[in-house]
This record gives C-alpha cells, structure tokens and sequence, in this order.
C-alpha cells in the first residue's frame, strides 16, 4: 500500500496566552492509495482544521505532513499551490462553484490555472463529467442545476486530471438521503480506481461507506474502527433475529 | 419480523405452492431472512386453522400443496399493514441502560464507555454500508432492508452523541446519591 497522506505528530495552535487554542494535538494519520478514510467528532474537534492543513490550505505550528512523498512545510507558497492545482482535489460543503462558470469551465478551471491548454482541460473535464454521470450539464451554469447536479460538478472538479488525494468536507451538503448515497457511491468508486480520500463528516450513515472512520476529540484521534469482517457474518447474525 | 404476514402477502398475488413461497419470500426480503422448510410448512398449516388461507388436499407435504389466501386471509393482512409498528414501547434498551449506569458507576469514565459503543455502532453501519456497496444499484428490497438497519444503528449513535455531550455539561452527581443511600461508614471508608 502507497500512503498519499502521512500526517505525523500535527500539532496546530491558534491565538495566544489565554486566546490560545490546541486546534490539533499529536495528530499520526496515514492514508493509503485506494482508502477511504472518514474523520468523525463533535463540533470544534478540529475535523476542519484537520482537513486543510492536510491539503496545505494552512500551515502546522509543528510535526509533519506529506503528500505523496513530499513535506509540505518543506515547500515554498508557489510549490504547495502547484502540488494543490495537480494533486489536490477539494469537495465542500457548499460546492464553491463560481456561478459565472458553466460546469466544465468550473471543472476545467484548476488544469487551466496550472498552465494546461484550455483544449486539453475542457477533454479532462469533460471525461470527469462523463465519469459522475453529468456530461450533458457540461455547459450549464450552476444556478440551473438542481443540489445533486451540483455537487457531482464539484466533485468532478475535485477529481479531475490525475488528483490523488480527494479531501472533502460534508461532501454532501444538504441533499437527501438517497442524493447523499449517490455521492457516497461516487466517492467508494473514486477511490477503489486508486485515490485517497478524506471525509469529514458528522453524519455517521455517510461515515459508514469509509475503509476506516477516526475519532477526533478536542484536537486528538481518540479511536478508530478496526477492519471489518465481511458482510456474511452480519447476515447469518440477522437471521439469528428473525423468528 | 412476521413470517406470517410476509407469507400472506405474497398469497395475495395469486395461488402459490409451498415451496415457491420460502423461495419469493428470500428473493423480496433482500435475502437477508433465510427461512428454514420447517418454518414456512409450520406457518402454512397455522395460517390454514386460522381460515386465512385453503389448500388443495392432495398430498400431505405442505411445501408441495397450493395455497390460496381466503378472504379472511385478505382482510388480515390489510389490517397488519396498516396497524401501527410497536415503536411507543418505554425506552428499555440495553445500550441506554449501560450508559445510565456507566455514569453513575463510580471510577467508570462514561464518555470511554460511549465511545466503544459509538465505534461497536459504525462498524456494523460500516459492514451494513459495505452490503449495498457490493449490491447491485437495482436490487431495491436489499436496500430497503439495509437502510432500515442503518437508520436505527444511526439514531442510536445520534443518541450517543448527545449523551456524550450533555455528561459533559452536567455529569450526574455520583458521590451524592451515594452519601443518600449508603452511609460511607458502614462500608468501612471515610467520605
């Protein structure tokens, strides 16, 4: 297994003397190629905190993070932007698209920002559309799509070209149940071809598509779920039950 | 889970034999009931005493004959559908009573206790999410009964949280309630 993202003893401090705040305490946090790994915990845990210092949005105040391979306090302001249009993919909450925009231009937009030719960046984005089932809202402007054409538009701007780490913050928003499966779905597919992905979620039926779910309290990892047995054995229990 | 109204359910499309029955009932329930032959010929000859279904007589192995709801058979089964699921009973479960008791008992951090819970919670909703994800997106009755896990387990994690968190406001008063009911001398320590 390829780690994508180490994190390794992340403290993170805001403010000072009686303003001071351990947002993050001796965080170690590595996720492999191929896992999804959702951060679960109350309010002002530091799940967000978590989530942009690991996409080099803000920096430590100490231990280290890597991503693939690379020391993000190692690098200068321009090489961390570089290593967040290429590699780097963010889903928020919110979708951050630019509503002046349509779908593949916001898709588009980090290729191009990277110096990729507009030609080649419409091909990549329209591929990613493709891939999230949304192709033929290619030229649409956000306003005229509903929630969940929104969102696979952002997350196709999270994945698109060869971004290997996917970090996403309540990735699906308000939509419903059923819309938020499809975006789970969407994210378990994601990362099966080969990426890493971070999730912070509050919401323990989306936590529940991770490989892995970590517990964070007051800035530190309290517990995480262990690998889980097959889905056989929780079939042959419910039947224990049926009668 | 009422074998019995499944049973009468799937009678109200049309004749059926008994064994065609065990078969449809695994196929709509996303096979995650498997019913054993004796369970299914043992609700059929009830269900026959009751008047809710007949049978043609020939033979005397009950997952070779044919069934066919009566009208009795018909009205019930509409009478379970629309009678109101058991969920006004008191709270008795056993996952509340824990956390009750955990924060009472003394030298037991309760907030500890939560969390194995919580975690025990999301690994079975992550073997549960894991069933669908290998599903095919079509196969709706599997869903059905997935989702219907996973909105309890989730509900009790949601419980979990807010448990957690009102301790933390207001831990109950362990020492007084001790004081009130057992006086620390006649254990042998000073309060």
């Amino acid at each position: 297994m390829t780690p994508v993202l180490q994190l390794r003893n992340v403290g993170k401090v805001y403010g000072e003397g009686a303003a001071r705040v351990q947002a993050l305490d001796s965080i170690d946090l590595t996720v492999n190629a191929g896992e999804l790994v959702a951060i679960m915990g109350p309010s002002g845990s530091g799940k967000s905190t978590l989530l942009t210092i690991a996409g080099s949005l803000e920096d430590t105040t100490t231990g280290d993070v890597e991503v693939e391979g690379k020391s993000l306090p190692a690098m200068t302001r321009a090489e961390r932007a570089a290593l967040r249009r290429r590699s780097i993919g963010f889903v928020f909450q919110d979708f951050n698209l630019l509503s002046g925009l349509t779908a593949a231009e916001n898709v588009a937009m980090p290729l191009e920002l990277d110096g990729m030719s507009q030609r080649d960046a419409r091909a990549l984005a329209m591929k990613a559309l493709e891939d999230l089932g949304v192709a033929e809202r290619a030229d649409a402007f956000p306003d005229d799509l509903s929630g969940g054409e929104r969102q696979r538009v952002a997350i196709a701007r999270g994945v698109v070209g060869e971004r290997r780490l996917l970090l996403a913050d309540e990735p699906t928003g308000a939509l419903d149940s059923v819309n938020s499966e499809g975006v789970m779905r969407i994210l378990h597919k994601i990362t099966r071809a080969g990426a890493a992905a971070v999730m912070v979620t509050h919401d323990a039926q989306l936590a529940a598509w991770a490989d892995r779910v970590v517990f964070l309290r007051d800035g530190r990892v309290v517990d995480q779920t262990e690998a889980a047995p097959g889905p056989e054995s929780l079939l042959a229990s419910a039947t224990d039950g049926s009668a | 889970m009422s074998v019995r109204h499944a049973l009468l359910a799937l009678l109200s499309e049309g004749p059926k034999y008994g064994l065609q029955l065990r078969d449809e009932f695994e196929a709509r329930t996303g096979e995650v009931w498997p019913l054993n032959v004796g369970q299914v010929y043992t609700t059929l000859r009830r269900l026959e005493r009751d008047g809710l279904v007949s049978s043609d007589d020939d033979g005397d192995d009950g997952l070779q004959k044919g069934y066919v709801l009566t009208k009795a058979g018909g009205k019930e089964l509409q009478s379970w559908l629309d009678s109101p699921a058991d969920a006004a009973a008191p709270p008795r479960d056993e996952l509340m009573i824990k956390v009750l008791i955990a924060a009472q008992v003394p030298k037991v951090d309760v907030h500890e206790v939560i969390q194995r819970h919580r975690r025990h919670l999301v690994e079975l909703m992550q073997r549960y999410t894991a069933v669908k994800a290998n599903a095919s997106d079509d196969d709706v009755p599997l869903a059905l009964v997935v989702d219907a896990e996973l909105f309890r387990l989730e509900a009790a994690v949601r419980w979990l949280d807010s448990a957690d968190a009102r301790l933390r406001r207001k831990p109950i008063k362990v020492a007084a309630r001790e004081s009130r009911t057992v006086p620390a001398g006649r254990l042998g320590v000073r309060a």
